[in-house]
């Protein structure tokens, strides 16, 4: 995209009862992403816009919406990868309830995260130092990268099509942290059994579309998700796990 | 039209408030309730998201784990050497002393920090630090630290208010600091919570300039909070530019490059391809940089028998050297320097050690720094001035608040060292979590008074019923230029002296702004209301600027660029509130006892 060209932005505006699509014409200015767009509308088009972000670089995970249909950050995603002339669409995250224009309640993210055990470290050795090998906490770092941005937690279908789950389903983001304290080498706190009935791991069928909207390119399936089956079926006998491994591939 | 009906406003009680939940707060409020008060925590985003997410390169703490000569002596000389000696000697004592237990602590509550080869933390060299010394996670430590917070303080039961910005702190009739009153951003509500004691977490000022690597929560709501109810505010000149921000494209100029990229063996070239650092060694640092190329590259490996690469130096001598090059003409394309790795680490090594720096250019910029050099220039990025707290207590000078973090003054002095930030978070948010907690244990149960609250919710709802006045978008952009081009990065008293009055003018615009839209979830109003605090903040810093005539760490004077050791290099100004009416008064610096200041008899000070 050339500078200042115009692009037009379907927008949509609204609050947790009504709402629709509002069309915008703004500037778009060279190396701008989404964001900035979204920035330029709410500065002199419409004051009251209402749109989440911190650090406008992936590092916070504020910014996740669905552009074009697709869960995104909306201050990683380049203005230049649309095609010139076309009309971008950018909505709220579907899976969670809308405050208000592009800004949903999460509010179910942070429940979550209060019902998942706190890990317990083994003290230090003898000479006084915790001792832990690179290549031993080379993947709990690769969980660690995740930014809370949410978007694997609005693309699982296990929450997005079925509000009920939400109960009994932690969630791909939350598998990452039970994935984290069973492999962590000083842990000592169990939590496979946690991690069937608080987090409900059972429900996932390994659909990995999770993985594929990850901004922090977490492999949260393969790395996470079936590693955690595999330690939960150990201590139970989890039936879903070979439905899951029938279905596999299919969305 | 937005009315406030002080009959049913949500009201809520604590032992201990405190606002803002970056590392600080998080820190604080873990500790708060550790001593057994009732603790909340507010923040104005979402839990997590607070702009100590966003650092990078890693905290600074004289573990020795890399190199065993290092020690909490060593680390306090290099932080108030990196000060130019304005630190509040006490609290750079302190800091050296006890971050390396921090570190330990966060380890212990789950962090997952880079390791030696032995299995001990790793530690990684950065700007000022005589040893590598800064504890790390790749390029993502603030993650990795609010996270392990974050979770301790879920784990712990902290009562957490997030989206709920503060308006005001509210005072009894004595001035004691009963408690705070804010609105929740989603629904537009009042809401007080009245506390024994409150403290003060809320980080930085940065979002006043245009060019900044902060987040739109970096108003500075908390030095005006503090200011407005009377509090000391020392130091408010000292802005750190830190040297490399990205320049190109336009919309992510100022976003963050690490220190780290040179802490890894990056250098800052010119547009000859000349490594210019070599030419802008002061005094101070001679002895223990190094004068060549060949030594510089070799001290990466070999600290006994090399010295530094001044591509390290201090940020405020990097960044004033960035900007000399560029306004000698020897610029990057885009008005930077560059700062190349490619050319000096392999490609595995850049993505291992830096892997975040490497997707931010690879996806806003569309650069390969495996490949080609960055673009790099100053970008507002920390605020060294803010409240005036007792160094042991964090105590500020008004009974029942305390300030910790970003938000307090004093630790840096002129210039703040990279990787000290983190730890000060660490080091002061735990003191001010127990000794506010062990305030609250005395003071008498807090009373507002009612008419404070009704006159804070009025004023706070002006902006949504003024009919036709300014775009607060408008307003903050025109302040963010003004501070940008008027109280920069090289200052003179005339450009000084004309951001005060524009600032005045910015304040009678900020009376007119109006906010269209209902009252929920309403940017345009939040806006309106951040400036407040903005315009004071802005004033203490253009002010101290003003009457301070001399050049030191994050305060350059065109018309004073030397250093006036024996005159300005005594005192601290302390910017007042007084019923609107902004003072300025210079104070001695307090005394460092004897036996720190033998610290500094070797070598040159
Ligand atoms: C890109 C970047 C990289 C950095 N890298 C490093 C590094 O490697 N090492 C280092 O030591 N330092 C680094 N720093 C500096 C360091 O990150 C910050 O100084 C530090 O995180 C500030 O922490 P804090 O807890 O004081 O405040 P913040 O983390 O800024 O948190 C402030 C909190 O206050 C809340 N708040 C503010 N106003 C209000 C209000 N009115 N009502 C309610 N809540 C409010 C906010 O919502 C937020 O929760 C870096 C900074 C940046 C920008
Ligand atoms: S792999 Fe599992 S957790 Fe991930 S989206 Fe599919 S069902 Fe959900
Ligand atoms: S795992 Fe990835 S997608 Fe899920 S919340 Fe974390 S960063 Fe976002
Ligand atoms: S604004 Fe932080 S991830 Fe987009």
């Amino acid at each position: 995209m050339a500078s200042n060209d115009q692009v037009t932005v379907e927008l949509w505006r609204g609050d947790g009862k009504e709402g629709q699509f509002v069309e915008y014409k703004v500037d778009a200015m060279e190396g701008e992403v989404v964001l900035d767009v979204v920035h330029r509308i709410q500065a002199t088009h419409a004051n009251d816009l209402a749109v989440r972000w911190n650090c406008k670089a992936g590092k916070c995970g504020s910014c996740s919406a669905e552009i074009n249909g697709k869960p995104s950050l909306m201050c990683m995603t380049r203005m230049s990868t649309f095609e010139p002339g076309t009309t971008i669409t950018i909505s709220p995250m579907k899976t969670f309830p809308v405050i208000k224009d592009l800004v949903t309640d999460v509010s179910f993210n942070y429940e979550v995260a209060k019902k998942v055990p706190s890990l317990k470290i083994a003290p230090p050795g003898e000479d006084g130092v915790r001792r832990m090998y690179q290549k031993d906490i080379d993947r709990l770092q690769e969980y660690r990268k995740c930014i809370e941005c949410f978007l694997c937690q609005n693309v699982c279908h296990v929450i997005r099509d079925h509000e009920e789950n939400k109960k009994a389903f932690a969630g791909p983001r939350f598998f990452l942290r039970f994935a984290e304290m069973a492999m962590h080498p000083l842990n000592t706190e169990d939590v496979r059994t946690a991690a069937k009935d608080e987090g409900g791991i059972g429900f996932c069928n390994i659909t990995k579309c999770c993985t594929e909207v990850c901004p922090e390119h977490i492999k949260i399936t393969d790395n996470a998700i079936i590693p955690m089956k595999e330690r939960v079926a150990d201590v139970h006998y989890d039936p879903i796990r070979w439905i899951g491994r029938k279905i596999r591939g299919k969305k | 039209m937005a009315q406030f009906n002080p009959t049913d406003i949500e009201t809520h009680e604590f032992d201990v408030i405190v606002i803002g939940a970056g590392g600080a707060g998080l820190r604080a409020a873990i500790e708060s309730l550790a001593s057994g008060a009732s603790t909340a925590l507010i923040c104005k985003s979402l839990l997590g998201k607070a702009h100590t997410v966003m650092a990078e390169g890693g905290i600074a703490a004289a573990m020795g784990n890399v190199y065993p000569d290092d020690n909490w002596k060593v680390h306090f000389r290099d932080t108030m050497r990196g000060g130019k000696f304005l630190n509040n000697w006490r609290m750079a004592q302190l800091h050296a002393q006890e971050t390396p237990d921090r570190v330990l602590e966060l380890e212990e509550w789950g962090a997952v920090f880079d390791r030696t080869e032995d299995g001990r933390i790793l530690q990684r060299d950065f700007g000022g630090h005589r040893f590598a010394r800064l504890a790390h996670v790749g390029d993502r430590t603030g993650l990795e630290m609010i996270r392990t917070l974050q979770q301790r303080a879920v784990s712990l039961g902290t009562n957490v208010f997030m989206e709920c910005t503060i308006l005001s702190l509210l005072q009894d009739d004595s001035g004691q600091v009963v408690g705070a009153m804010g609105y929740w951003r989603e629904t537009g509500k009042f809401v007080v919570f009245k506390a024994k004691a409150t403290i003060l977490a809320t980080g930085g000022i940065g979002k006043s300039w245009k060019v900044a690597s902060n987040s739109w929560e970096c108003t500075g709501d908390g030095h005006a909070l503090a200011a407005w109810a009377g509090a000391d505010l020392i130091d408010m000149e000292f802005i750190q530019f830190h040297p490399t921000g990205m320049v190109w494209p336009p919309s992510v100029r100022g976003i963050l490059v690490t220190e780290g990229v040179r802490g890894d063996g990056g250098t800052l070239r010119n547009s000859d391809g000349k490594r210019f650092m070599f030419n802008y060694i002061p005094e101070m640092f001679r002895a223990e940089t190094a004068d060549t190329e060949e030594e510089a590259d070799r001290w990466y490996n070999d600290k006994k028998n090399a010295r530094r690469t001044p591509d390290l130096l201090p940020r405020d001598e990097v960044a004033r050297a960035i900007n000399s090059e560029i306004k000698a003409g020897r610029g990057s394309p885009h008005g930077g320097a560059f700062l190349d790795i490619y050319s000096r680490r392999t490609p595995e090594y850049i993505r291992r050690r830096l892997p975040s720096m490497y997707h931010q250019f690879k996806e806003l910029a569309g650069v390969d720094i495996t490949a080609e050099p960055m673009e790099v220039g100053p970008t507002c990025h920390y605020a060294m001035g803010g409240v005036r707290v007792d160094p042991d207590t964090t105590a500020t000078t008004i009974p029942g608040l305390f300030a910790c973090g970003e938000v307090a003054g004093g630790m840096h002095g002129s210039n703040r060292l990279g990787g000290n930030s983190l730890g000060d978070l660490l080091v002061f948010g735990r003191r001010a979590g127990s000794h506010a907690a062990q305030f609250a244990t005395s003071a008498s149960a807090p009373k507002a008074s009612e008419s404070q609250i009704s006159q804070i919710a009025k004023e706070a709802l002006e902006p949504l019923n003024r009919e036709g006045g300014e775009n607060p978008f408008d307003v903050l952009h025109n302040l963010q230029d003004t501070m940008q081009d008027l109280v920069g990065i090289i200052r003179k008293e005339s450009e000084l002296s004309e951001a005060l009055s524009k600032l005045d003018e910015l304040e009678e615009r900020r009376k007119k702004a109006a906010a269209g839209g209902n009252i929920q979830y309403n940017t345009g109003w939040h806006h309106a209301i951040d400036l407040k605090a903005q315009l004071t903040v802005s004033k203490a810093a253009a002010m101290s600027a003003l009457a301070r005539k001399e050049s030191r760490g994050g305060h350059t004077r065109d018309d004073y660029p030397a250093r006036d050791d024996e005159g300005f290099g005594k005192i601290n100004h302390v910017f007042r509130w007084n019923d609107g009416t902004a003072t300025l008064d210079p104070e001695t610096l307090p005394q460092m006892p004897p036996e720190l200041a033998e610290l500094f008899e070797e070598g040159t000070h």
